[in-house]
C-alpha cells in the first residue's frame, strides 16, 4: 500500500503499460510527472526529454511514437493549448500517444495553483478541423493509475492520441493504493505483417485501424500531416479527403462500446441524476448520499470516458428522471453536450463555479434540497 | 543504380516544384550525399517542416515524415533520441527554420544532437507565394513588404555556431558539387550539423525583385558565394551582397543522446554495486 499523489499514480500507470518515451516541459500543476519520469524512465530503459516548449514535447512524442516507442508527455492550461497544433497532428496521421492535461484555472495564465475542469470542451474541439477524440477523466489517485494505463491501451488499439483530462485535485491529492504486480492486458499497436514492399501504411483492417511499421524496420513510408490517401502521400481528391475524415471518425464510433466508460450510484431509482466527473463526482457522490439519507431521490452519473460522450449511457437512465444536473467546475461546458442528448426528455440544470474553489457537497445537497 | 535512381521515389515524379526552382538541385546533392557517407537506406529517416523545401522528403525513398510548420526538428529529435540507431536528417527552408522553428532550432543546435539539418535558403515564403522570411534581406520587396523589407535578416551559419551546432557550412544550389561534399561531411559529424543551401526562387523572389530568370539568379550564386580565402582578400564594402561558402564551423562536444545513454549507464552500474 501507498500513499501517493494522483500525478505519481499517473507516473506508475504509464511506467507498467510499458512507457519507452516521455518528452515534455515544466508547467503547474502537471510539473510532478515530468519530474517523476526524468529520475524513473531512464532506470526502465526509457528515454526521458525537456523540450523547449509545449510544442516540440508534442512533436518529439509523435517522431518517437514512430519509431515504434510508447510515448506519453503532460501539461497544464497554457501548455494543452500549446499541444493543440500537433494533438490534431497525431490524429490525423493515427499515430499513438497519451497526452495528460492536469486542469488548472484559465483561461490565459489564470490561477496555475486552482483546480479547474476549464479544458473539456478544448479537449473535444482545441485543434483545428473535424476530428474524433478520446478523452477519460479520473476521480481518485488509484483511478488516475488504472486510467493512465487504458489511455495507453486504447492509444495503441486504436492508433490515435489519447488525453488524459485529469484535474489539479485529483493530480495533487493524496490516497492510499495500491499497485498490482498484474495490471491485466496491455496493448500494442498492430503491425504489418507482409512484404514491406507492398505495405500501405494507411490502409485500414476490418476494424478500421491500419497496421502500423515503425521507421527504420525497412518499410521506408511517407507520414504527413496533408490529406492523405492509403499510400501515405498527399491527395487532392475530395473523394479521399471526405473518406479519410470519415473513417477516422468511424474508427472511434464503432467502436464507442469499448471506449466509453461510466459509473452509476443509485441510479437504478433515481428521480434526479446528478452528472459529475473528476474530482467534481466526488463532491457529487457525497450529495447524493446525504440526499437519500433525506429521502431524496438523488443518482449519480459519472462519465470516466468524457469523449466521446457515454450519451447511450446517460439516455438508458433517463426513465423515471425528472431532473439533470450538471456539475463542473467551469461555466457550463459538458452540461452543453448533456444537453443537447437529452433534449426535450428532461429539464438540465448546472452547479457551475469557475474561482479555483471546489464545488462541495453541500452546494450540491443545496441545490437537490430544491428542486427535488 | 545511382544514388538518383535509388534513393528517389521515381513513381512520384515530377515534383510540384516551379520551374526554374533549385530546390531539385539541392534534392539531388543530398540524396548523393547520402549515398556517399554510405548510409543504410533502411535506417535512414528524413523528416521536414512545411513550405516549398518540405515537400522533398516526399519524393526520397526513406522513412520520410512531412510534419508541421517549423517543428521538424522536434519531431526529428524524439526519432533520434527514441531510436539513436537512426540517421536523421532535417530539410527545411529559410521560414520553416528560422521564423516559426527559429526556437527549435537554436536548441538542437544547443543539445548537440546527431540531426542534419539542411536549410534551402531561397530567402522568401514560396509556399504561400512570396511573402518575406527572415532571410530577406533588408530593402528587398516581398507581398508583405510592398515598399521594401524593413527587418534585417539572420546569418544563419553565424547563429547556428553560436547556438552550438558542432559542423555548419554553407554553399548553394550552383555549386552542387561542393554542396553534395559538404552534406556527406555533415551526415558523417557526430552532432548536430548545418548546411545552408542557398537556392533560387525565381517565380515569387527573383521575378519581384528583378533578378532575371533562374540561371541569372544561379549566375548570381556563383559570384556571391566566395571561398573564406577569397573572403579575406575582400574588404567589408566588397563583401557586401557576398556570402560565404564551404565548411565554415567545427567543433568537439558531447553528442546529446549518446551522452544521455552513458548517464543511464553509469546509473545502471552504481545501482548495481
Amino acid at each position: 500500500m501507498l500513499l501517493l499523489q494522483g500525478n505519481e499514480a499517473c507516473v506508475e500507470g504509464a511506467l507498467a503499460a510499458g512507457l519507452d518515451f516521455y518528452a515534455g516541459y515544466p508547467i503547474t500543476p502537471s510539473t510532478e510527472i515530468a519530474e517523476l519520469l526524468a529520475a524513473k524512465l531512464p532506470r526502465q530503459g526509457g528515454s526521458f526529454i525537456q523540450m523547449e516548449d509545449e510544442i516540440s514535447a508534442m512533436a518529439a512524442v509523435i517522431g518517437a511514437s514512430l519509431t515504434g516507442a510508447k510515448t506519453m508527455t503532460a501539461t497544464s492550461g497554457p501548455g494543452f493549448s500549446l499541444k493543440q497544433e500537433n494533438l490534431g497532428y497525431a490524429m490525423y496521421t493515427e499515430t499513438p500517444c497519451v497526452v495528460v492535461n492536469v486542469q488548472r484555472g484559465g483561461p490565459s495564465t489564470g490561477q496555475p495553483t486552482m483546480p479547474s475542469q476549464g479544458d473539456v470542451m478544448q479537449a473535444r474541439w482545441g485543434t483545428h478541423g473535424d476530428h474524433p477524440v478520446i478523452a477519460l477523466s479520473p476521480s481518485s489517485v488509484e483511478e488516475t493509475f488504472w486510467l493512465t494505463i487504458r489511455a495507453m491501451n486504447l492509444s495503441e488499439k486504436y492508433r490515435t492520441p489519447v488525453i488524459l483530462l485529469m484535474d489539479e485535485v485529483v493530480g495533487h491529492m493524496r490516497e492510499r493504493i495500491e499497485i498490482p504486480q498484474d495490471i491485466g492486458e496491455v496493448i500494442n499497436r498492430k503491425k504489418p505483417t507482409g512484404d514491406p514492399k507492398d505495405y500501405l501504411p494507411f490502409k485500414p483492417d476490418a476494424d478500421l485501424v491500419p497496421p502500423m511499421a515503425s521507421f527504420g524496420e525497412g518499410y521506408r513510408f511517407h507520414v504527413t500531416g496533408l490529406t492523405h490517401d492509403e499510400s501515405g502521400f498527399p491527395s487532392g481528391s475530395n473523394k479521399i479527403t471526405g473518406e479519410l475524415i470519415q473513417r477516422l471518425h468511424d474508427k472511434i464510433d464503432r467502436n464507442y462500446a469499448d471506449i466509453v466508460q461510466v459509473e452509476t450510484e443509485h441510479m437504478e431509482d433515481a428521480e434526479i441524476a446528478v452528472v459529475a466527473y473528476g474530482s467534481t463526482a466526488r463532491s457529487a457522490s457525497r450529495a447524493v448520499k446525504q440526499a437519500r439519507e433525506q429521502g431524496i431521490k438523488a443518482g449519480l452519473f459519472r462519465p470516466i470516458t468524457i469523449w466521446p460522450f457515454p450519451a447511450q449511457e446517460l439516455k438508458s437512465c433517463l426513465a423515471g428522471l425528472k431532473h439533470v444536473v450538471v456539475a463542473e467546475m467551469n461555466l457550463g461546458q459538458l452540461i452543453l453536450e448533456v444537453e443537447r442528448q437529452v433534449a426535450g426528455a428532461v429539464s438540465v440544470g448546472g452547479i457551475m463555479r469557475a474561482d479555483g474553489e471546489l464545488i462541495t457537497p453541500a452546494q450540491i445537497l443545496a441545490y437537490l434540497q430544491e428542486v427535488k | 543504380m545511382s544514388g538518383e535512381d535509388k534513393y528517389l521515389r521515381s513513381n512520384r515524379l515530377p515534383h510540384i516544384l516551379c520551374p526554374g526552382c533549385g530546390h531539385g538541385i539541392v534534392m539531388g546533392a543530398v540524396v548523393r550525399a547520402i549515398e556517399k557517407a554510405g548510409l543504410d537506406q533502411n535506417k535512414t529517416v528524413i523528416v521536414s517542416g512545411i513550405g516549398c523545401s518540405s515537400r522533398l522528403p516526399g519524393y526520397m525513398d526513406f522513412d520520410t515524415l512531412h510534419t508541421t510548420h517549423g517543428r521538424a526538428l522536434a519531431f526529428a529529435t524524439g526519432i533520434k533520441f527514441a531510436k539513436p540507431e537512426l540517421n536523421v536528417i532535417v530539410v527545411t527552408g529559410d521560414g520553416d527554420a528560422l521564423a516559426i522553428g527559429g526556437n527549435h532550432f537554436i536548441h538542437s543546435c544547443r543539445r548537440n544532437i546527431d540531426i542534419t539539418t539542411i536549410v534551402l535558403n531561397n530567402r522568401i515564403y514560396g509556399m504561400t507565394s512570396g511573402q518575406f522570411s527572415p532571410m530577406t534581406p533588408q530593402g528587398h520587396l516581398a507581398t508583405t513588404a510592398p515598399f521594401g523589407n524593413v527587418d534585417r535578416d539572420f546569418d544563419i551559419c553565424e547563429l547556428s555556431k553560436a547556438a552550438g551546432a558542432t559542423y555548419v557550412a554553407r554553399s548553394t544550389a550552383y555549386h552542387v558539387a561542393q554542396l553534395t561534399d559538404l552534406v556527406s561531411k555533415a551526415i558523417m559529424n557526430k552532432g548536430f550539423s548545418v548546411v545552408e543551401a542557398v537556392s533560387q526562387c525565381p517565380t515569387y523572389y527573383g521575378r519581384r525583385n528583378k533578378m532575371g530568370s533562374a540561371v541569372d539568379m544561379m549566375n548570381d550564386q556563383k559570384a556571391s558565394g566566395v571561398t573564406a580565402a577569397a573572403a579575406a582578400k575582400l574588404t567589408p564594402e566588397q563583401m557586401v551582397g557576398k556570402y560565404v561558402i564551404g565548411e565554415l564551423h567545427k567543433a568537439e562536444a558531447p553528442e546529446y543522446t549518446a551522452r544521455y545513454h552513458s548517464i543511464v549507464d553509469s546509473l545502471k552500474d552504481k545501482e548495481m554495486k
